[in-house]
């Protein structure tokens, strides 16, 4: 037992204790140094990059939709433009045909009196030349009668033209 | 895959059967040096004394001893062995107060199979893998000398059993100091009168893994340099997937989104030291390290935890240890005390558990390795070495695989732990609550 004992493992010796302190030391300081620092410093910075990226991602999906629903604002306002400018358009296509109409009934309105003035003037003017035809058609009709009748008296001759001045009197 | 594991299988049966013969040929030697000091041993143990159980360092592989050979297998050691075959020194450093410095290499020693050195080099021997030095007058305290064994005997000092051992030179017996440890001699060892600074085999993969890991990650770190803002890939992936979960599993849950960053680097090298140390000691055929299963370097990860720890400790983390707010006055230094023990005992466990585990996996697996020349009697049958390997190698794979799970979890558990103890110390309560409590 003494002889197992009195090996190595069992028995922390001096030498190997400040060797593996020194060892581990310079271990821990090269380490530190040149793998550690930088391996945790260029680890850190990646993950900060692809939580960047994937914020930025999340940052562009975001405004993806806000565009999107933006659009669809335009979209529904354009619509609505365009229904108030067709009924803009049908009112005003209504005042017009109004006012057509009504112009067009003043119109006609005019052109019905015109015509009747016309219509009245010509009448005027047919009774005027009826009148007169029928003056020179009574006054042959008598021309006729009366050469027949006053071959003979000369009383009715006188008689008769003091008719036919009357005649020209009128 | 399939033809993968038939090479790690033929791998294992190969290193087994290398293993297998070299120990065959070892216990021929070891035999006749049993029957040179066997008289020696009888005679002490039928005295009934046990000053004179003297043993040769060899005799105990006579008949193979698998606790043994385990902890052998799991030591440090002072040189580097590549699969019994290459073994390559390293360098000895060596203080004394009365003698000052010494720098040689272990190959001084001139170590055979288990580490015993067959020389001494400026007054230190190599025994089981140990440096000893001898004081006794006498003993050539320059250059090289000629060891021709090893005896230990029990004394009892002080009222105590202790194994003392000997080196034998020019047919004498000289006595080895204690090995130099950190406890002061109370596991046994005795305080001795040197300090090893060698750069053990221990010492060199706990190098290796961290200038490894050191190329890995700096490589990584540059690929981020290089492959800005793009997916990673290779080396880089896999890394970022341990270090990512240790930053997010880890380090913020416990200590928390705001100072996670100062601990970091902290918690990032004792999880990868740990891990790169536990996955190179399964490695076979590599040296078989056992750098995290030592108690020595448990210890040396233990105590800088505690200090980090201890020295970012805020108010409230001193308040709950010396004076527990919202429990009644009586129970305030109960609980001080035992706040002031779990202090100790917290770094404590972290280094006995990763020793422990670890080393348990050495063992267990030197343990089904062994079964062979269990079942082969120690190399007298064939057959049933045969039997032995047939079990020892899906016991063997079955620990590996397990093994490698350790690794991943006792590394994970010392990070996560380390990290539950910055976080307590360095939190900050803001429990309104409390304050009326504490005027009772």
């Amino acid at each position: 037992m003494f002889t197992l004992l009195s090996f190595t493992p069992f028995q922390p010796t001096p030498g190997l204790a400040f060797w593996s302190l020194v060892i581990f030391l310079i271990f821990l300081y090269l380490m530190k140094k040149y793998a550690v620092g930088p391996i945790t410093e260029a680890l850190s910075n990646r993950e900060t990059e692809i939580a960047n990226a994937l914020d930025q991602a999340k940052r562009a999906r975001e405004e993806m939709s806000n565009l999107k629903s933006e659009n669809e604002k335009l979209l529904a306002q354009a619509r609505e433009e365009r229904s108030k400018m067709l009924q803009e358009a049908k009112d005003i296509k209504g005042q017009i045909i109004a006012e057509a109409k009504e112009k067009a009934k003043e119109e006609a309105n005019k052109i019905v009196s015109n015509a009747m003035t016309d219509i009245e003037n010509q009448k005027k003017i047919a009774i005027t030349e009826v009148k007169n035809e029928l003056g020179a058609l009574a006054i042959s009709i008598a021309e006729k009668v009366i050469k027949k009748e006053l071959k003979g008296n000369a009383e009715q001759e006188a008689f008769v033209n003091t008719l036919v001045k009357d005649i020209h009197l009128n | 895959m399939k033809y993968k594991v038939s090479y790690i299988i033929l791998f294992i049966l190969s290193f087994n059967f290398v293993v297998f013969s070299q120990e065959q040929k070892l216990e021929s030697d070891s035999i006749e040096k049993v029957q040179a000091t066997s008289h020696e041993s009888t005679y002490g143990h039928a005295d009934g004394t046990h000053d004179a159980a003297a043993h040769d360092g060899h005799d105990a592989h006579a008949k193979y001893d698998p606790a043994a050979t385990a902890i052998h297998h799991i030591s440090d050691a002072n040189v580097y062995t590549i699969l019994d075959f290459v073994t390559i020194p390293l360098p000895m450093i060596l203080y004394a107060p009365d003698k000052g410095w010494d720098f040689f290499s272990s190959s001084k020693f001139h170590s055979g199979h288990h580490e015993d050195g067959h020389s001494a080099y400026n007054g230190y021997v190599l025994h089981h893998g140990s440096v000893h030095r001898v004081t006794d007058a006498g003993f050539p305290t320059q250059g090289e000398a000629e060891i021709s064994g090893f005896t230990h005997k029990t004394e009892t000092i002080e009222g105590k059993d202790k194994d003392i051992f000997y080196a034998i030179h020019n047919g004498k017996e000289y006595r080895l100091d204690a090995r130099s440890t950190l406890d002061g001699g109370v596991l046994g060892g005795g305080i001795t009168s040197f300090y090893d600074f060698s750069l053990t085999k221990n010492v060199v993969s706990m190098i290796l893994v961290s200038l490894f890991l050191i190329y890995v990650f700096s490589s990584a770190a540059k690929a981020y340099a290089n492959n800005k803002d793009k997916a990673p890939k290779g080396m880089q992936n896999v890394v970022e997937t341990i270090f990512t979960f240790i930053r997010d599993e880890v380090a913020i849950p416990f200590i928390g989104k705001d100072k996670y960053k100062k601990f970091l680097p902290l918690l990032m090298s004792i999880f990868f030291f740990i891990l790169g140390l536990n996955l190179f000691g399964q490695i076979p055929f590599l040296g078989g390290i056992n750098a995290t299963g030592n108690l020595a370097v448990t210890m040396t990860l233990a105590l800088i935890v505690f200090f980090v720890v201890n020295f970012n400790g805020k108010k409230d983390y001193w308040q709950h240890i010396f004076w527990m707010p919202n429990v009644p006055v009586f129970v305030k230094p109960l609980l001080a005390a035992v706040e002031i023990m779990g202090l100790f005992i917290k770094p404590l466990t972290l280094m006995l558990r990763l020793a422990g585990n670890i080393s348990a996996g050495h063992i267990a697996i030197l343990s089904f390795v062994g079964l062979i020349f269990i079942f082969g009697d120690s190399g007298a049958s064939t057959g049933g070495g045969v039997i032995g390997t047939a079990l020892a190698i899906p016991l063997t794979l079955f620990m590996m695989c397990i093994e490698i799970i350790v690794a991943f979890v006792q590394s994970f558990v010392f990070t996560i732990l380390t990290a539950s103890y910055i976080g307590a110390a360095i939190e900050e309560h803001h429990h309104a609550d409390h304050h009326p409590a504490e005027h009772h």
